[in-house]
């Protein structure tokens, strides 16, 4: 036992540790909460953005990118792993890993992606002046533009389905903020929530009859079973829509939305700023920039809607 | 590895040490194989934090947060004894109702403690740093509940509580309530496991639903790995055990953290770690098979 305990000892003195590195490189420390379409994409998003602004890892830059794989209790450790190396940044992808990093450390610099809520989160107290070592992007969805495209795709609609997994943060505030402007153009909101992708299906089945239309949330659970909602939109004509662009691609009549990589990039723009020497106390949170209409010709004809050339032109991506 | 990951790894450690006292007293002492503990870990998050934004004492919070564990726990001794559901199923049980019950005491998902008084705001503004002194903090705390939790299990009340977990039938003939001993049992399990997630969401700055991922298993595997390493054979050996598989466990992630060589990646870290309690379960009983092949057999 005491040689076990021994053999751990050395095991740790002898693996490397980035940390006490002599060159000065800047160190960019990568924390992820979990493995995901969305989030993988963002931190391509970021890297890619790092590289075009001659940032490469590897010649001038180290990257050292872990994740918690879902686990909270991993990202806390990571984020102590990383306090504990002193990164030039250390650059938070979601809620769970930012918050983490923001409890590990009130010094070094911390660039946060595909936070929905940064307030709610309490990693900034405002938007514009954050004031303290933490800045970034926060992906908040722009949900009148995408009520207006559910009303130009589906006029007659006077009901629209919203499935979700009350456990998730994002979903939450999502659908709240859903409501009142959902009531303002003419939608009255029917719920179904799906606590986890088994119950997608039948949470989905649930709405067939209910609701004229579907919109799905920027929401884990059920974009991870996304299948199951469009396999019940073609069985009963019900226009399935997203706030993922993703998702289109999959089989959603469409999508106004951003691209997750697009947000990678437009977070990667905020760290380069910080590795240049910028403060994130000066730096506001940015709102995602670019938008894109995603549209999926095939899905629409399935699901019973007739796409108007208008809106045909307008997409950066059509699925013919 | 750097001071502060290796003292955070003792702190999350620490936590996890107080949720493997938890498990040894229903897995160990009571058999009963309790899975409340998924759910009971995040209720104690939950409720400090929910009590704590909303501007209670967050020492009151914390001991809230404790109860609201016993409940849990008698909840799933309840299903079990009077409903006659399986132990199992009634723990899953609880756990899953725990899920949304933790939603609904949250009123959202994730309630951030960032900037909240909390009750280890008194070590951040001093000399030393708060990542040393809330370790230290936690340590005195797991130790003193440890030294009160042997001190239960050697008393009267304790003894029945082993007596019911090692011989049920022998017990009620020797006049024991093993009903009550069992609610007992799953109502501390529980409350330790709940002010441990009371304690990690302060120390983390938030309490979030999914905290309770893999809680059982990172407990399971520090009671059992403990035990393979100290082979104790006293209660307070046990206990002490438990504390120390659990930060073995956590100085192992931190290990699999730092491990860069042969092309391991993140989405190696499960595995990695896996890997690595695994052998270091084996370590002991390969070095015995080694002795006990070079010395001839011995007695124990």
């Amino acid at each position: 036992m005491r040689t076990l305990m021994g053999w751990i000892a050395t095991l740790m003195l002898v693996l490397p540790s980035s940390g006490f590195a002599a060159e000065p490189i800047p160190t960019v420390a990568l924390t992820q909460i979990v493995e995901h379409p969305s989030l993988d994409a963002a931190r391509r998003g970021i890297l890619d953005e790092l590289a075009a602004a001659g940032f490469t890892p590897g010649h001038n830059l180290t990257v050292d990118y872990q994740n918690a794989q879902g686990s909270p209790v991993t990202a806390a450790q990571i984020a102590r792993k990383f306090a504990g190396e002193q990164p030039t940044v250390i650059v938070a992808i979601a809620t769970p890993s930012a918050q983490a990093a923001a409890a590990a450390t009130r010094t070094i610099p911390i660039v946060f992606c595909a936070v929905s809520d940064p307030t709610e989160a309490k990693l900034v107290k405002n938007l514009d002046h954050p004031g303290s070592n933490i800045t970034g992007t926060r992906d908040f969805p722009p949900l009148a533009e995408q009520l207006d495209l559910i009303r130009e795709l589906s006029p007659t609609a006077k009901t629209l389905g919203v499935i979700y997994n009350p456990g998730e943060t994002n979903s939450v505030s999502m659908v709240a903020a859903l409501k009142p402007l959902a009531a303002a153009k003419g939608f009255q909101l029917v719920e179904a929530a799906a606590p986890k992708s088994g119950d997608v299906l039948s949470a989905a089945r649930q709405l067939t009859g209910k609701a004229d239309a579907i919109y799905i949330p920027l929401d884990n659970t059920v974009v991870s079973a996304l299948e199951a909602v469009i396999k019940v939109g073609r069985e009963a004509r019900i226009p399935v829509y997203s706030a993922d662009t993703d998702s289109v691609k999959r089989g959603t009549v469409a999508a106004l939305g951003f691209d997750y990589y697009d947000v990678g990039r437009q977070t990667g723009q905020q760290v380069v700023r910080v590795l240049r020497g910028e403060k994130p106390g000066d730096m506001p949170v940015e709102g995602v920039k670019k938008l894109s209409l995603f549209l999926n010709l095939p899905a629409a004809a399935a699901m019973g809607v007739t796409v108007p050339d208008a809106v045909r032109q307008r997409a950066v991506q059509l699925q013919q | 590895m750097s001071s502060i990951a290796l003292l955070g790894a003792l702190e999350i450690g620490l936590l996890f040490g107080l949720v493997a006292l938890g498990v040894y007293l229903s897995f160990r002492v009571l058999q009963f194989p309790d899975l409340t503990v998924d759910g009971s870990f995040p209720l104690g998050a939950a409720v400090a934090a929910t009590l704590i934004v909303h501007s209670v004492n967050p020492w009151l919070a914390t001991l809230a947060a404790a109860a609201a564990g016993a409940l849990a726990g008698l909840t799933t001794a309840w299903l079990h004894l009077r409903l006659g559901i399986l132990h199992l199923l009634a723990s899953i049980l609880t756990m899953i109702a725990l899920y949304s019950i933790n939603l609904r005491i949250m009123g959202r998902p994730n309630i951030a403690l960032l900037g909240e008084p909390t009750v280890l705001s008194p070590l951040q503004d001093g000399s030393i740093p708060s990542y040393v002194l809330t370790p230290l903090a936690f340590a005195v705390a797991v130790f003193a509940l440890k030294w009160l939790l042997d001190r239960f299990l050697n008393a009267e009340v304790g003894l029945a509580l082993r007596a019911t977990g090692a011989n049920p039938r022998m017990a009620r003939a020797q006049g024991i309530r093993t009903e009550r001993a069992i609610l007992l049992g799953l109502a501390l399990s529980n409350a330790l496991v709940a002010l441990a997630g009371a304690l990690f969401a302060q120390s983390q700055g938030s309490a979030d639903v999914t905290l309770g991922v893999g809680v059982i298993v990172v407990g399971l595997a520090a009671v059992i790995g403990g035990e393979a390493l100290l082979n104790p054979r006293s209660v307070a050996w046990a206990t002490t055990a438990c504390i120390v598989g659990s930060l073995l466990y956590r100085l192992l992630v931190a290990l699999a953290l730092n491990v860069e060589l042969f092309g391991l990646q993140a989405q190696d870290l499960n595995l990695l770690t896996a890997v690595l309690v695994a052998s270091a379960l084996a370590l002991p009983r390969w070095r015995a098979g080694r002795s006990l092949r070079r010395n001839g057999p011995s007695d124990d």
